[in-house]
């Protein structure tokens, strides 16, 4: 037991769960042709972000929790850029009629 | 090992497989309703988590804003935009994807590196478990009082571009009458910015 006052699981068993949550948004983010499952990946990645930023504020932090003022606004910050994401997302549906991803390649070189 | 213990041992363990588990399904499952109502279970699991990490009000705050409202919010952009199309085809897709698989692989690699040989200055201070509630308002209200009001602006923002973006078309003459309506310069008739060439 790493940290034995603040009870069974180490902070690291938090740190590598936020990591995995995180490759396996990135994957999505690159990978997926829907472009809603594209947002989807990237609350993935905001999460995990979020849970760094909770264990690391209680185990390293437990006095002054900054950490979780920084996830509050995090997740309001993930808010706003969902409803602005999923509005663009409707606008280019009314304009291309596909949510496939490869067919937005506009500003490809 | 105590009670108390290896009950958290055990929640640690049941909710971070449901995050990795829930958020491959999101990523893996080719149906994309699947994907969203598993986004919602993985969200509830990392607001479990953040129960167990002493955050009572995060962990509320994340299910009312993520689970109440990004995830219906998610749904009903699929419900909008669900239309069964066939993907075009595209060369080199599985070394893409594998690429792209090696490339998260070795990120993963990385990461864990870092979290394990970093030596973080175990243990900290004591947590203060239930005053957190008290402690973030003290927070908001004094130090971190402008990008409490920032996030406010954002938001008032967002909202607005977001009504802006995905509102409907407006027509340019009132029906009735036929005279012009100015609300057409807000938004244009519903012509496509190009010609969809994937269509032709």
């Amino acid at each position: 037991m790493l940290n034995s006052s603040l009870g069974p699981v180490p902070l690291q068993a938090y740190l590598v769960l936020a990591s995995l949550l995180f490759c396996i948004g990135v994957w999505g983010l690159i990978n997926s042709r829907n472009a809603v499952r594209v947002l989807m990946s990237i609350e993935l990645m905001l999460n995990a972000v979020n849970i760094n930023l909770m264990a690391f504020s209680s185990f390293l932090d437990g006095e002054l929790i900054r950490g979780q003022v920084f996830a509050v606004f995090v997740i309001t910050v993930a808010a706003a850029e969902a409803a602005v994401g999923l509005a663009i997302l409707l606008s280019l549906y009314r304009n291309r009629v596909t949510v496939d991803m490869e067919s937005f390649n506009l500003l490809r070189w | 090992m105590t009670i108390a213990a290896s009950t958290e041992l055990i929640c640690f363990a049941l909710l971070g497989s449901v995050v990795i588990f829930g958020s491959l399904g999101v990523v893996l499952l080719s149906n994309i309703v699947y994907s969203a109502f598993l986004l919602g279970g993985v969200f509830m699991a990392v607001a479990g988590l953040y129960l167990l990490l002493n955050a009572s009000f995060v962990a509320a705050a994340q299910v009312l804003v993520y689970v109440g409202a990004v995830n219906v919010l998610i749904l009903f952009a699929i419900m909008l935009v669900n239309k069964k199309e066939d993907l075009i085809p595209i060369k080199g897709l599985r070394i893409r994807k594998l690429l792209s698989g090696g490339i998260c692989a070795g990120l993963l690699a990385l990461l864990i590196r870092v979290d394990i040989t970093t030596p973080w200055s175990l243990p900290g201070p004591v947590p203060i478990g239930e005053e957190a509630t008290v402690r973030i308002g003290e927070h908001l209200f004094t130090d971190y009082l402008l990008p409490f009001e920032l996030a406010s602006i954002l938001l008032l923002m967002a909202m607005i571009g977001a009504i802006v973006l995905a509102r409907r078309d407006v027509l340019g003459a009132d029906i009735g009458t036929g005279d012009p309506v100015d609300q057409g310069l807000i938004e244009k008739t519903n012509t496509p910015l190009l010609i969809d060439k994937s269509s032709t």
